[in-house]
């Protein structure tokens, strides 16, 4: 599951930063990829879209959720999880 | 050359109707935000705005106008009766060419498209009410004012986001400065509080879901309000012929465009707008006691414009007393600019600053006077407001204490 995550949260945000999905990592930091305030609006609006889920981010405080936007690792995990307790409900 | 001053107020916000109301709400520092009430906000994430709960287009006209003005009209007019009532101004055969009528609206008839986007895609109809067009147009509470008061002089719609009100008046100014028109009403108007206006919003990420705390440290984003203010502007001269009461002046007004980010703003582009309203109206920066701010309570909006007030008025900064009234009337974008040119006229004219309310927290990045929560008895001679547009539009209005000379 973490794995198939983790290739469309990839095609998600290399669509965004327009780069190749070959260039991006688990390791990856978002900010490395130079995705504007814009463009990360887009990737959360792209993850929700995708995996039918509702992710806590306001663009005034990217930090103040426990939704990590750091690395694409770190994004992963963090959608697996939502979509963990989706499926709980 | 020409000088214009304001002979004129109307107001519909969250805060009531009418200026008594409205600059009442200022002084006690009333926070006019609650949960929305005009329509079911369960599938919404942001569920507060600053609803104009009092107002109701049934108050004020019948059936067949109704039919033909969305709520934005309705409160434009509403605005605008009473803007008239206050200056007297009396337009007739002659005088209507020389009368303009400028509006800023960033959204005209939304709440109108909303709900009949929701019968034909929705509900499948296949047919709409036949006044769909003429209520949803930007350009329909311009065209019902200068209807119903006989206005025959240049008269249009400036759309410019969250300055399009800043913008309309400094429209206005020009006109009545040029020489072009005697008069001009002006001012701006907006309705968006529905749910399909509510979610577009939601959709940026920008908006906060407990509360609008402008230059505060814990602030966490906008929240959409509603409302409309009209002004009468009127030449100097003109005004004082027929012994209007005179309410303050425009003295200059200052616009750019940042030709940067649809979204973020722009100090350079920002300080440049203020520079060029300073310099217009003959103020110089230790003048200014009163700054309406933009104040969005975006973490990014009130850092930069902090900065950019620091940055012009340099020391004197210190002493300026700065508010955010969307922190009592929320963000009612094309509204925004007239609303908040209210608030500053009443700052000249009555010494009252309005507030900043929910301050919670100071903000070391902010570093200025913002008149925490309770408004402030201060007697001020020259005043900005601020608006900056998503887009990168800045505009911002200069005026003067109204002194009898």
């Amino acid at each position: 599951m973490t794995k198939d995550v983790g290739q469309q949260i990839i095609r998600i945000i290399a669509e965004q930063a327009m780069v190749d999905e070959a260039e991006i990592t688990a390791d990856t930091a978002l900010d490395d990829l130079g995705l504007d305030s814009l463009a990360m609006v887009e990737v959360v609006f792209g993850i929700e879209e995708t995996f039918d889920i509702s992710v806590p981010y306001n663009a005034n405080d990217p930090t103040e959720s426990d939704f990590e936007l750091t690395t694409v690792k770190a994004v992963t995990e963090a959608v697996a999880k939502l979509v963990d307790e989706k499926g709980a409900e | 050359m020409r000088r214009v001053v304001v002979s004129g107020l109307g107001v519909v916000s969250a805060l009531g109707t009418g200026y008594a109301a409205h600059s009442e709400g200022l002084r006690e520092g009333r926070c006019g935000i609650e949960p929305v009430s005009r329509f079911d906000s369960e599938r919404l994430m942001v569920k507060i705005a600053g609803e104009a709960k009092q107002f109701e287009g049934e108050d004020h006209f019948d059936r067949s106008e109704i039919a033909l003005f969305d709520r934005v009209s309705q409160m434009a007019l509403v605005a605008a009766a009473e803007a008239f009532d206050q200056s007297g101004l009396e337009v007739g055969e002659a005088s209507a060419p020389r009368v303009a009528t400028i509006l800023g609206s960033a959204m005209g008839g939304l709440t109108t498209q909303d709900q009949n986007y929701y019968l034909v895609y929705h509900e499948m109809k296949n047919r709409v009410h036949p006044f769909i067009v003429p209520r949803l147009m930007n350009n329909a509470p311009v065209s019902q004012i200068s209807m119903k008061h006989g206005l025959m002089g240049p008269a249009y719609v400036v759309s410019t986001a969250c300055s399009s009100g800043n913008h309309a008046i400094g429209q206005a100014f020009h006109l009545v400065r040029s020489g072009a028109v005697d008069a001009a009403v002006t001012g701006g108007a907006e309705a968006i509080l529905c749910f399909g206006g509510m979610k577009a919003w939601e959709g940026l990420r920008v908006m906060s879901k407990d509360a609008c705390r402008p230059f505060s440290k814990n602030r966490n984003g906008m929240v959409l309000g509603e409302g409309s203010a009209v002004l009468i502007l009127e030449e100097l001269e003109h005004a004082k012929a027929r012994g209007a009461e005179i309410l303050a002046e425009i003295s200059g007004f200052g616009m750019t465009a940042d030709a940067g980010d649809i979204v973020q703003p722009s100090e350079a582009g920002a300080t440049r707008a203020v520079r060029a309203a300073l310099s217009d109206g003959a103020i110089a920066a230790d003048e200014v006691g009163y700054i309406n701010a933009h104040g969005t309570a975006t973490a990014m909006n009130d850092r930069v414009e902090a900065s950019v007030i620091r940055g012009v008025l340099g020391a004197h900064a210190d002493q300026v007393l700065v508010s955010s009234t969307k922190s009592m009337h929320g963000h009612a974008i094309g509204a925004a600019g007239a609303l908040e040119a209210v608030a500053t006229i009443m700052a000249l004219r009555e010494g009252v600053i309005p507030p900043t309310v929910n301050h919670e927290e100071d903000d070391p990045d902010i570093g200025l006077d913002i008149v925490p929560n309770t408004a402030r008895q201060a007697k001020v001679d020259a005043a900005l407001s601020n608006s900056f547009a998503f887009g990168g539009l800045n505009a911002v209005l200069a005026m003067r204490r109204w002194t009898g000379a």
